[in-house]
């Protein structure tokens, strides 16, 4: 048995996209270090459920760190404070007794707030949708290893599609700028031979997407890397550059 | 040309235009530092070094015109880079509308969060360093033609050489971060190379600030006169 923790939270509430939100606090006095992040706040909801008060809206679903759906800034980190960790599989034992935390949704205009610490992250579907996908004829499944791909290509591919779009690159860069996401995406169908016809198309559609979406500037800070938890590298934004460079002189395409 | 202005509209376009302004400018403080050691060879060589400047490819462009093709380069690059500067910081300050409470640093550092402000300190250092060296304009005892004794009684008014010392803090810490930056926007990326970029521009950076400190120290110490 190992002994509970007292823990003062600070979440981010705001009913819903046009009204103004604050914080509020709350007191957990008895929060088990077995916990993870979200079962600590399943039970305050559950507590504010008996006490007939509005429950707090956080995003979750697989609660395996492969969907991408969760996403809190714990004291200005998102996913807090363990590497390479969504908020899900974060366990509350990374904390101590007595800590205050404050709870924060992603801040990005282009992510607005549904409700409290929930945002609306369509836009980087709409990033998908301009180019993040391959065109073949969809007949029978194609033979594997129809294609011989090289193993350090099929890795660096790998280590790119490992991104699971949640949005924490955004939320930590001191610009909001959505070039890891993009770059994690751009460079995975831009490795793999099946991804080479649209290759240079796919980079100035996807790059024109998110500059409409409202996200900022990249400055190479590296916050994105720091705080992505699947670990995806800087090194594909600077892929991407090149991809986009070179697309925007050799391939230039008009954009609508 | 057309191209190139597409390429100017998205964010990334925009950051490859601060990037190879950003080439030519620190190409250009590493070897305006370095030309500058020519001051511990004495006055003769120092003025003949500006001389030589003025004299370079002179049969083509004239007395003197090397050096205002290359001035005008170099405040072209300055202004494109700045006009960037501006549109981009303006899209990622709109693209944060509500900021957060708590903010926690991991990556960025001291040199990559100031590159805005230290830029602004260096357009206006720039500023001042051509009314100084350049035109004269507020200089003690400036002669044409005279590099020497232009910086040797330029840095004698001791708050003279104090003000170029704490310019190169902002300079040093916009190239370490610039260096590194640049190098990534363009791409320049490959895994057996990557552990030596901030090295290089730590070195860059360095290299810049103390050589160009040590010019107004070595007047004031006397070392040069
Ligand atoms: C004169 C006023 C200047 C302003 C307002 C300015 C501002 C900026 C800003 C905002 C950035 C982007 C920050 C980033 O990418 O992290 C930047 C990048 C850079 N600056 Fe400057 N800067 C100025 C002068 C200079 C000078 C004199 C040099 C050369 C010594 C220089 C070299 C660079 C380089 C190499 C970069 C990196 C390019 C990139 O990838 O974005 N800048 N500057
Ligand atoms: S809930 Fe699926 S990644 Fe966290």
């Amino acid at each position: 048995m190992s002994e509970t923790m007292k823990l003062v939270l600070n979440v981010w509430r705001q009913p819903d996209a046009t009204t103004k939100g604050d914080f509020e606090r709350f007191e957990i006095p008895d929060v088990s270090p077995d916990m993870s992040f979200l079962e600590m706040l399943d039970v305050l909801n559950e507590r504010l459920t008996q006490k007939g008060q509005e429950t707090i809206a956080f995003d979750h679903d697989c609660r395996e760190g492969i969907c991408g759906t969760c996403g809190i800034v714990i004291n200005g980190v998102p996913h807090g404070p363990q590497k390479l960790t969504t908020t899900c599989q974060l366990h509350m034992r990374k904390f101590k007794d007595g800590d205050e935390l404050w709870l924060e949704p992603w801040r990005s205009t282009a992510f607005p707030v549904i409700k409290d610490l929930v945002v609306d992250r369509s836009s980087f579907d709409r990033i998908i949708q301009a180019g993040g996908f391959i065109s073949v004829g969809a007949g029978s499944a194609p033979d594997a290893n129809a294609i011989p791909i090289g193993k350090e290509v099929a890795e660096q591919a790998m280590d790119a599609a490992a991104c699971i779009g949640c949005g924490a690159c955004v939320a930590a860069c001191p610009n909001a700028s959505a070039m890891l996401f993009t770059a994690a995406k751009v460079g995975h169908l831009g490795l793999l031979p099946q991804g080479q016809p649209e290759r240079y198309e796919r980079v100035q559609k996807m790059v024109a997407t998110m500059d409409n979406e409202n996200f900022g500037a990249c400055t190479n800070h590296a916050e994105c890397e720091a705080s992505c938890p699947k670990g995806i590298s800087i090194d594909f934004i600077a892929m991407m550059n090149r991809d986009l460079l070179k697309g925007a002189v050799q391939h230039p395409i008009e954009l609508d | 040309m057309r191209r190139v202005f597409r390429l100017y509209e998205s964010t990334i376009g925009k950051k490859i235009v601060m990037a190879v302004t950003g080439v030519l400018l620190v190409g250009f403080v590493v070897a305006h530092m370095a030309g500058n050691l020519k001051m511990y060879a004495g006055q003769e060589k120092m003025d003949h070094y500006g001389e030589f400047l003025r004299e370079f490819a002179a049969p083509v462009l004239g007395h003197g015109g090397f050096l205002w093709v290359a001035r005008a380069i170099l405040l072209l690059a300055v202004a494109a880079h700045i006009r960037s500067a501006i549109l981009l910081t303006r899209q990622s300050q709109a693209a944060r509308d509500v900021g957060y409470k708590v903010t926690t640093r991991r990556e960025s550092n001291y040199a990559s969060l100031s590159m805005r402000w230290g830029g602004v300190f260096l357009a206006a250092f720039i500023v001042l360093h051509i009314l100084h060296f350049t035109t004269g304009h507020i200089h003690p005892t400036f002669e044409h033609g005279a590099p020497y004794a232009n910086v040797v009684a330029g840095f004698t008014v001791w708050w003279t050489a104090a003000l170029y010392i704490l310019a190169m803090i902002p300079l040093g810490l916009h190239l370490y971060h610039g260096t590194w930056s640049m190098l990534q926007t363009l791409g320049a990326n490959h895994p057996r190379y990557n552990h030596l970029r901030r090295k290089i521009a730590l070195a860059v950076a360095l290299i810049v600030v103390v050589g160009n400190i040590s010019f107004p120290v070595a007047v004031l110490t006397g070392l040069i006169k």
